[in-house]
């Protein structure tokens, strides 16, 4: 700590006692938080301690231990299920795409005033609501059994196509309202002085609403992503092959064991931990 | 005679039961400046988000240049295009820095070059002493900074005449002067104004005429020396006087 030294500096020995003072100060400070750091570490290892403790004293951890903690079925089954984990990303990053896409567009259709697109209002809000409401893995079902029954030619009936169709449905309805919040939290001095500066409706959604819009909204839209990339393992229950639940699912068939599960939770950890840690340091910059 | 830039004829507003504007006529000619005076919610503000059709008139005619603008016809983005209008509150695009706040009617509206644009802006804005300010956030500049750049946007595309709504009101005592500074400069240009404001010291430097709004009324209009020293209408004198007696305390 070098702030006491140019403090002693800047008074030139006037007033001494300030620095004595901020000395004091600084070492109470740093006694405190060494007191602080001393405390946490102590609960931590007495919390977790316990619950270890708990854990592998009770009457069925041994065979709990064999079923979801077996190494050398871990080694033999995880290259498999990571292999398979790359659909899942690439079906993650195309439906992300497509929601921001429908979100964005079903979210400007709700805010305009033009009598001649309500009936795009009207859609758009009952579309927002119809499918905030519907639990996502029954939409999977619907869309992933339902299309292919209507028996249209044209209509996909891949099931991971479907899939993602169902995802993107569910998801979009709710970013779309995300994005709708972000364009009504902009002031609406904003739009009047884009207007008064000559620009058109549209070009003043485009220029001065939305980017602020947009800004407003990004932690909360990182949020739905993460639960997106969660939830593209519901598409395994259409019959999408190789996919990374798909693929433990059937690994723990051969013995009934249920480690390739555990090895797919650490592969939707690896993505999801890195987006939530980018999300808080993103909120923390834009603080400032 | 030649024709006003402002022609505001038998306009009234009402806000529901509450009517604002009860019938007022106006003419602002080229290069004239003209004050409005009044209390809070006299419709100075009114009168001028009617001038720019951010706020649409129930009756009367607004002209600009001649031309009806007030007609349910007429486009009112070429309308704005024409005039420059400066917020009370500002109302800077904080996600653009000062120099694009600047252009981006200039560019978008106006449809000048970028180049061009970003030159004459920093023109404008070392104008009005804000050399070395050009690529900052509007949120890191005081309130007096904030306004000027918000005169400098307004003023960029050269309008026919500038509507300025209270432009010191949100301001601290002392970052006042700097923004009237910048309005004595578009006036010594020969600027077309109409100004709201509640500061009579400026208003009688700066404005030719000084007009007095009173519950919706434009109750009288004359040159400012005359209209401030001494007014024919009593409430004129006495919304004159508690003015000075507010400033006495």
């Amino acid at each position: 700590m070098d702030a006491p030294e140019t403090g002693s500096e800047q008074v030139a020995g006037a007033v001494p006692v300030t620095v004595d003072r901020r000395a004091e100060r600084a070492a109470a400070q740093r006694a405190k938080d060494r007191r602080g750091t001393l405390v946490a570490t102590i609960s931590t290892i007495v919390v977790l301690g316990a619950l270890t403790a708990l854990t592998v004293t009770s009457a069925g951890w041994p065979s709990v231990k064999e079923k979801f903690f077996d190494w050398d079925v871990f080694v033999d089954t995880f290259p498999d299920i990571a292999r398979a984990f790359w659909l899942d990303i690439r079906v993650f990053v195309t439906v992300e795409i497509a929601v921001l896409i429908l979100g964005l567009i079903v979210a400007l259709v709700r805010v305009t005033t033009s009598p001649a697109l309500f009936p795009g209002r009207l859609i758009a809000f009952a579309y927002t609501t119809l499918f905030r409401g519907i639990p996502t893995i029954l939409l999977v079902y619907l869309v992933g059994f339902g299309i292919p029954g209507l028996q249209l030619t044209g209509l996909p009936t891949e099931p991971v196509i479907l899939g993602g169709i169902a995802l993107t449905l569910s998801y979009g309805a709710y970013v779309a309202e995300v994005y709708r919040a972000g364009l009504r939290s902009v002031h609406p001095g904003q739009r009047e002085a884009a207007l008064a500066a000559g620009l058109t409706e549209q070009q003043t959604m485009r220029h001065v609403v939305l980017p602020q819009a947009i800004r407003a909204v990004g932690p909360p839209l990182l949020n739905d992503f993460i639960a997106l990339q969660k939830d593209v393992a519901l598409i395994a229950i259409i019959g999408v092959t190789g996919e990374a639940f798909r693929q433990a699912q059937i690994a723990t068939l051969d013995n009934f064991n249920y480690t390739p599960l555990l090895g797919a939770a650490l592969l939707y950890l690896a993505v999801t931990i890195p987006c939530a840690y980018l999300l808080e340091r993103w909120e923390r910059s834009r603080d400032d | 005679m030649s024709t006003p830039v402002i022609d505001i004829r038998g306009v009234t507003k009402a806000f529901g039961e509450r009517e604002v504007l009860k019938g007022i006529d106006l003419a602002v000619d080229e290069h004239e400046a003209v004050a409005l005076i009044g209390a809070s919610g006299s419709g100075k503000s009114t009168l001028l988000r009617c001038i720019d059709l951010l706020t649409e008139i129930d009756d009367g005619d607004i002209l600009l240049d001649g031309e009806v603008t007030t007609d349910p016809s007429v486009d009112p983005v070429g309308v704005r295009r024409n005039l420059g209008f400066v917020f009370q509150s500002f109302n800077l695009f904080p996600h653009l820095n000062v120099v694009e706040n600047v252009t981006l009617g200039v560019t978008r509206a106006h449809g000048i070059g970028k180049d061009e644009a970003r030159e004459s802006a920093i023109a404008i804005l070392g104008r009005f002493g804000l050399e070395g300010r050009e690529e900052e956030r509007p949120r890191n500049l005081s309130g007096g900074q904030q306004q000027r750049v918000a005169i400098a946007r307004a003023f960029a595309t050269r309008p026919r005449a500038m509507l300025l709504d209270e432009v010191t009101s949100a301001l601290d005592p002392e970052l006042v002067g700097e923004v009237l500074a910048a309005v004595r400069d578009l006036k010594e240009e020969g600027v077309t104004m109409l100004i709201a404001t509640h500061e009579m010291g400026f208003a009688r430097e700066v404005a030719d005429r000084v007009g007095f709004l009173h519950e919706g009324r434009l109750l009288e209009v004359g040159p400012s020396e005359q209209l401030l020293e001494g007014p024919r209408e009593e409430a004129t004198r006495k919304f004159l006087r508690r003015l000075l007696d507010a400033r006495r305390v």
